[in-house]
Parts: C-alpha cells; structure tokens; sequence
C-alpha cells in the first residue's frame, strides 16, 4: 500500500470531489499544502464559483490569475470565461478575440449551447499547466459529485460530437493527460455518514465506466477517535452506572462528562458501520486515507496544516 | 440592520406554514439533509393536518423509497401506503404521495407538449444533440425540476407540495433557471445560430461571430447545432410564456421557501447568502431549518470547568475512584482523560455551532433547531421522529 499511496504526489494532477459537506476544499487545500512542504511546486485551483478555498489558507479572495499563498504554493479562481481567453489566445492562436466586444455574451451563449464548452475550457486550463510543466502538481478542488464525472468526461464528449476544427484537435491530448494514471488521478472525499459513503461508491463506479481518469485514492475525512480501547469500555459502563460516585471523586455535577462521553461512543459507532461499509466496497487496491475529526474552533490555516499532517502520514511521508 | 431573533416558538409557527402554503421549497447546500427533512415535513402534514400532499424530490437515491415503503417512485406520483403508517404507528388524516423527478423523461414531455406538431417532437426527441444537450443546457436540471413542480401544482390535484431542490453550483441557480431558459429562447443568437447557413454570411455585424464560432467548434458541429436550435426554436414563444408562468408560481404568496442547513461553517455561510438573496429577490422566506445540532447541555460552563481540572489533575479521581470499580489505576486514568476529552472536544464543536446559529438567527422569522439523531432513518417512523423533532424544535 505505501509504494501505491506515495505515488498519489507523484503525480501532476489530482482533482479533488465528494459529496457537498464533506470538506473537499479542506482536503484539497490540505493535499497542495502538504506538496509544498515536501518541496513541490503547486499549483491549488478551485472550480465552484462560490468557493472558499481562500479562507483555508487565511488569504485574500482569489483570482484567476495564480498568487503564491504558502511557499511554493500557489493558488487560483477558475473563471471560465477567463479561461476561455487564454486558451484562445494561447493555445488557438486567436489574439485578437479578447478584444472583440461582446465575446462574453457570445460566450455565455456558446457554453449553454454548445455542450461541454464550459466543462472544456475548465479541464483544458489544468490539462495544459500540465502539459506545460509549470509546476510540479496541480490540485484541483473541483466540482461536487454531483458535476464532476460530465466534467471529466468532457474531452470524450465533445470528441464524440465534434468531428473538425480546432476544438477536435485539442481534445486529444487533454485525453491523454486525463487517461495517464502516472500524471493524472481523482481523490473522493467522504466522511464515515451514509449518504456521503453511498456517493462516494457510486462516483467510483461512475468515473471507472464513464471517464478515462484513474481513481487515485479515497480520503475519509472527520474520522473520529476511538474513544476506549479493550477493556476500557467496561470500565466506563461501571462509572456510568454509578454517576454519584464520579460526581463526589470531582466535586461537582458528572453527569454532562458522562452525557458527553455517550454521545461521543454513539457518534463513533455509526460512523465505524459506515466506514465499514465504504472499506467492503471499494476496491482494495484504492488507497483508503483517514483524516481525524479536528476539534479546532476554526478551520483556517491551522486546521488545514493538521489536516496536510494527518494526509502526510497516512501517505508514509 | 439585524432583527431580534423571533420571540414565538419556530415550531408552531413551522406546522401553521405547512398548514397556508402549497408548495414549500426546501433548499440549501449539499448534503445538509434537504431531501430528507423535505419528507419528513410532508409526512408531518399528511399526518396531522390532512388534505393530499405530495414531497417531490430531484434525489435518485433509494433510500427515501424505501423509507416511505415504497418500491420505488418516479416521475408520477406514488401514493405512501396507508400499511407504512400502520406500521409507524399511525393514522394519518391525509394522504402522502411521492414523486421523483426524472429529468429526460420531464424534458421529452416538455417538447412534446411545446411542440408544434407530433412530427417536430420526433425530429427533436430523435436528433443526436438533444440527449447530450437536454442533459445540460441552461441548468437544465433546475429549470426543469421547477417546470415540473409548476405542472404538479396547476393540476390540482395536491394541496401542499414539498420539494427539495438539486444541488447546484450556484446555489440559486434553480430560482434563475426559468428566467434565464426565458431569455435563451428570446436570444439573437439563437437566431444566429439557427440561420439557415447560407444566409449566414450575408450580414457583416454576425460575420466575426461565425469566423470566430467556426474556428473553433468546427463547421459541421456548427451545422448540427444549428440544425437542432432552428427545430427548438419551433417551441420558443411557449416556451418563454411557460417560463414566465413558472417565475411567477414560485414568486406567489402560496409558496414559501425552508433554508436547511447544517451549523457547520460552510453550509451555514450558505444558508446565509441564501437567506438575504431570496429576500432581495422578492421570495417568501419561510423559516430556516438548523439541522443535525449538537445538544445545548454541552455549553454549559460548570461541567467544562470540570472537565478541565479532571484533564490537568486526573491522580485525585483515579485514587478515589479505581477501588470502587475494581480496575487498574491506569485503565481507569485513560478512561478519565477520555471522558474529560470527550465534553471539552464536543464543547468546542458546540460553541462553533452557537456561533453560527447566532449568526442565522438575525435573518428569518422562524427558527427551528432540529437536534443530530443517532441512528440513520430507513423508514416512514424514522421519518416521523424527524417530522416531531422538526415541528418541536428540539
């Protein structure tokens, strides 16, 4: 397991999903930070217009154009209309066209029209940094469960559709990043709850039969600690019958202690079924990584450096 | 300005809105429970107040089928049998019926019903972009969930109806869908597009567009999108007049909209764009829904103070307390420290989650605080202990 784990940084590009909740941006913020600190240079971008990737490393609101936000780490917004310039501009030698007026319009209009237009322009921006060698890793904290396999899927789909012109030769070669598994690979989020572990099983199955990405591993976030260990849950049962004598051991009411202590063995029990679960049905060869619940009054760059901590010794480093 | 939080209970106020309303639109971001809560609201009303309601939701996953003790349900509305009840231990006034919502089946009835003629729908059903596109264009998955909600409410047949609503991108998305699918219909380029291609190059303002388009899409893509716009474009005048119909259902008094959320930071950061957006939007904001909250015992001050002396000086206890439950001194240690842990642990989680509800509770007229229940919800009672806890207000 530790040869495959450690390869998920070997790679270029690592797009991040899961339910909505399940602190995919954490995940993702967590996993660039954690390259940047063993040396790589990172490129972290996130997808969802409303996104609040910022906030987890305490930075300014970002923008499409990349910033570094941590040594070795930079990060950006996509904007797809954005995107769409430079990829005309870059790539279609089209110079010209940021200039003409009502290309946003125009653009607005294409992308609802023509499929996968906005999808593409997306996924081309990431497959050519890539292509392009600009940085090391590209960590993209990308669309929830819900969008990200028509995302993915996107080059084959307008393959499919477009048989000429300069969109057809493009896709191509993002296929052949998207399909390399030594340069490309999903990473689902889950957390140990039902419905984020039924998704997670089914996006795996999704992006095996519908896509060409390879899926790199599963990070189960909000893991929480096993409270008691063999023996102790005995000992807890007897000091939870009789509360009386823990409340006169302290000198003050015990009862919310032991309260507390319950809720926290109920909580830990549903989610190990889950987890459970998710471990039966998802192929042994995908690596399960397990982040602890952080009990941090707030998530920002602090909470990210324990989550980067918690990935990096899962993966050996 | 910040209101003060409302004085009457969100409960009774909750049970008298599902009580007036016809349609409740239960949003909020992804995975906060929108769906569930959803039924468990409509089960409450069929329950309690009677009449014939119907939870329409835009989730695939089974398990509410199975909750509701069906086999499965699809875009015509199944009714929850009365057994289910039964075997909930209860007799319900009204009926529950359920419905899910089936995007493609939804837009080929769109088409056929906007179409001008049978053989106009069988060219669009049958043309190559119409699956690739019906499955994306203009949220069409938004749009369509509130033209179906439209359709169910003008039948009739339902006198409340709850839906939740599919997860977007942009939270909103669904509210502007109609309006935006309005304005795609009533587009120049559309036109342009759906130009017969010889005329295209006749005018010399459309003229960079088609070099531009035709560079980069390809002139046969170009012709295959053109070919299926100029047949779509067939339905436009119906099309914008039943969008306008529908902005205007989920504007109306009668309907109403539940901001769920969980107190976690994101989804309740969410919850309060929400919040402020239906309201500048000129949307009746029904109630917020703070779901999954830890219980409240676990702010309290004297039991933390505890905790923390216990964590610091946990000697004295395990001297006191080791020979009266027969065990190790140091098992009995870990046991401590774990217990003192536990409160302080989920303390913190709990003042994270007073924070946010402070927060939202500026916002709406109704509160309600529905409490994290330990066990996961398979069927119709499941549901129902929601439903009381949701109209109970924790």
């Amino acid at each position: 397991v530790a040869a495959t784990t450690t390869a998920l940084l070997e790679r270029r590009l690592l797009f991040v999903s899961g339910k909505g909740g399940t602190g995919k941006s954490t995940v993702a913020a967590a996993l660039a930070l954690l390259a940047a600190e063993v040396g790589k240079r990172v490129l972290v971008c996130e997808v969802d217009a409303k996104g609040n990737l910022a906030d987890f490393y305490e930075t300014a609101p970002l923008r499409f154009a990349e910033r570094e936000v941590q040594p070795g780490l930079w990060a950006m917004a996509m904007d797809t209309e954005a995107s769409l310039k430079q990829y005309l501009s870059l790539q279609m030698k089209i110079p010209l066209v940021a200039r003409i007026g009502p290309i946003a319009r125009m653009f607005e209009f294409i992308a609802v029209a023509g499929p996968g237009v906005k999808e593409i322009v997306t996924i081309g921006k990431f497959c050519w940094e890539v292509r392009e060698r600009h940085y090391d890793l590209v960590v993209v904290d990308a669309s929830a469960t819900g969008h990200i396999v028509g995302q993915l899927a996107s080059p084959q789909a307008v393959n499919e559709l477009v048989q000429v012109g300069l969109v057809r030769n493009q896709t191509q070669w993002m296929l052949d990043v998207l399909g390399d598994p030594a340069r490309t690979g999903l990473v689902i989020v889950a957390t140990p709850e039902e419905m984020p572990v039924a998704e997670t099983i089914e996006l795996a199955q999704r992006v095996r039969t519908e896509t060409n990405v390879d899926l790199a591993a599963v990070v189960v976030n909000r893991v929480l600690p096993e409270l008691f260990g063999r023996g102790e849950e005995e000992v807890f049962d007897r000091l939870a019958n009789d509360p009386a004598a823990l409340s006169e051991a302290l000198g003050g009411d015990a009862g919310p202690l032991l309260d507390a202590a319950e809720l926290a063995v109920r909580l830990r029990r549903t989610r190990a079924a889950h987890l459970e679960h998710l471990r039966n049905s998802i192929s042994p060869a995908i690596p399960l990584l397990y982040v602890p619940y952080v009990f941090l009054k707030d998530h920002g760059l602090r909470a990210t450096r324990m989550v980067a901590e918690a990935l990096g010794q899962e993966l050996g480093l | 300005v910040k209101k003060p939080p409302a004085q009457r209970t969100g409960a009774q106020r909750l049970e008298s809105l599902l009580a007036a309303k016809e349609i409740v639109i239960a949003c909020g971001s992804g995975g906060v429970g929108k769906t569930t809560t959803a039924a468990a609201a409509a089960a409450m009303a069929a329950t309690r107040q009677g009449g014939r309601v119907l939870v329409l939701t835009v989730d695939p996953a089974k398990r509410l089928a199975t909750a509701l003790g069906l086999d499965g349900f699809g875009n015509e509305a199944s009714r929850v049998p009365d057994e289910a009840f039964r075997n909930a231990g209860v007799q319900p006034r009204g009926e529950l019926w359920a419905a899910m919502l089936d995007t493609r089946q939804s837009w080929d009835d769109l088409v056929r019903r906007h179409a001008p003629d049978a053989r106009t729908a069988e060219q669009i059903l049958a043309n190559k972009l119409y699956a690739n596109i019906s499955g994306r264009f203009v949220q069409s998955h938004e749009y369509i969930a509130m033209e179906r909600l439209y359709e169910l409410h003008r039948s009739g047949r339902y006198d409340l109806i709850v839906v939740d609503t599919p997860p977007t991108r942009n939270a909103l998305d669904f509210l502007e869908a109609p309006s935006r699918m309005a304005d795609f219909f009533s587009s120049r380029f559309l036109k342009l597009l759906s130009a017969p291609s010889r005329n295209r190059l006749v005018s010399a303002a459309t003229r960079p567009f088609y070099l531009v388009a035709d560079r980069i899409l390809g002139s046969q893509f170009l012709s295959d999108i053109a070919e299926f716009f100029a047949l779509f474009e067939r339905m436009g005048p119906g099309f914008v007049e039943r969008a306008r119909a529908v902005e205007r259902v989920l504007h109306d008094r009668r309907t109403s909209f539940l901001v769920i959320t969980t107190l976690e930071a994101a989804p309740a950061h969410e919850a309060e764009f929400f919040v402020t957006s239906l309201n500048r939007m000129g949307y009746h904001l029904g109630a917020v829904v703070l779901n999954r909250a830890l219980p409240s015992w676990l702010l309290a001050e004297a039991p933390a103070r505890l905790a923390a002396r216990l964590r610091d000086e946990v000697d004295p206890a395990v001297a006191a307390l080791a020979p009266g439950l027969g065990s190790e001194p140091a098992q009995v240690q870990r046991v401590l420290c774990e217990v003192a842990d536990a409160f302080l642990n989920y303390q913190v989680v709990a003042q994270r989650e007073a924070e946010q509800k402070a927060e939202l509770a500026a916002g709406p007229e109704i509160l309600v605080t529905v409490p994290a229940f330990d066990e996961d919800i398979h069927d119709l009672a499941g549901l129902l202990r929601l439903g009381e806890a949701l109209l109970a207000d924790g």
